[in-house]
């Protein structure tokens, strides 16, 4: 029993999560012939959002026909809740030395080990840079039709080249602001 | 009750996103500074789990779907622009809040506020998409 829980407290290797996270694209057909993703659930939520027969056209449709994919959201917020709070990792994360070093660098503390605090808690930076940096997420991903999910995931398990080729964009995007914006963010801001 | 298999799935998912880190904005940190191994050893075995899961279904798996239908993998549609260029829109924000859509819900469970804030943009975004997807190249 003790080392059920210990393993339900601790972060799992890349080998065992990996592993279950490649699994949510047959469960998912497996359950109901669904494609494995979680970004078209942001549309989902939109067209919920919008009054009936006025709006954009692109929310005009029958979410209720999704509601699938939603509770598989809703599902994905309890499972957050379960294994960061109720399962907390009592352990500080385990990162390489050369991003501890980085990390120290920026003067961003680990504590926590998911958000610096001050872009997890509430304050006006943290607001202030996860509202815009979500809005480039939100617009990108359905842009793209698809997100790490639903592309990197789903689309390269399934090999196909439109999600190779998203792929690519995202990393090449994410290169581009971790190296050109994040670092100046953090000294400009704390 | 037929909801259910979704919500254990998202559940599970949701933890696993937690457990493996996937949602720590230090390891996306790391991972796109090429310091770890970690991440990328995430997403080659779930690639690699995910491919061997559809052959396997694809092939055994017509009996076993829990409502007895042939499984269907829809092709994503043609196309490269938006491909390519929506990614990179996506990965800027990614490259700098550490958050890409699925540990933004498992965060916002963990009672983060900055995740909160990013689920509130990124809704705001995807409006914002839905309102000029015409204008866009495709």
């Amino acid at each position: 029993m003790d080392t059920v829980l210990a393993w339900l407290h601790a972060p799992w290797p890349w080998y065992v999560s990996g592993p279950l996270i490649g699994l949510m694209v047959p469960l998912m057909l497996w359950i109901g012939n669904r494609s494995f993703g979680i970004s078209s659930n942001l549309r989902h939520m939109c067209a919920m959002a919008q009054p009936k027969a006025i709006g954009v056209d692109f929310f005009q449709y029958d979410w209720r026909e999704h509601s699938w994919s939603l509770v598989f959201a809703l599902g994905a917020v309890s499972g957050g809740f379960l294994a960061g709070i109720v399962f907390a990792n009592p352990e500080p994360i385990d990162l390489s030395i050369a991003a501890l070093t980085m990390f120290s660098n920026w003067n961003v503390p680990i504590a926590g080990g998911f958000l610096p605090p001050v872009l997890f808690d509430f304050t006006w930076l943290s607001v202030l840079v996860m509202f815009a940096g979500g809005i480039l997420v939100g617009f990108g991903t359905r842009y793209a039709s698809g997100c790490t999910s639903g592309h990197a995931i789903t689309g390269l398990s399934t090999l196909q080249l439109p999600s190779l080729l998203a792929v690519l964009g995202i990393f090449a995007g994410g290169l581009a602001a971790a190296h050109l914006v994040t670092p100046h963010l953090f000294s400009i801001f704390w | 009750m037929k909801f259910l298999p979704y919500l254990l799935a998202g559940l599970a998912f949701g933890f696993v996103m937690i457990k493996s880190e996937a949602a720590s904005w230090y390891r996306i940190m790391e991972m796109f500074y090429f310091q770890s191994f970690h991440m990328y050893g995430i997403m080659m075995s779930a690639i690699a789990t995910g491919l061997s899961g559809v052959l396997l279904l694809k092939r055994y798996g017509r009996l076993l779907t829990l409502d007895g239908a042939a499984i269907v993998i829809p092709n994503k549609a043609p196309g490269w622009i938006n491909y390519v260029l929506g990614g990179f829109i996506f990965g800027l924000g990614w490259g700098v809040i550490g958050l890409c859509p699925g540990p933004i819900f498992a965060l916002v469970g963990m009672g983060s506020i900055g995740a909160l804030a990013a689920l509130g943009g990124a809704l705001v975004g995807t409006w914002l998409y839905g309102f000029v997807k015409k204008r866009l190249p495709h």
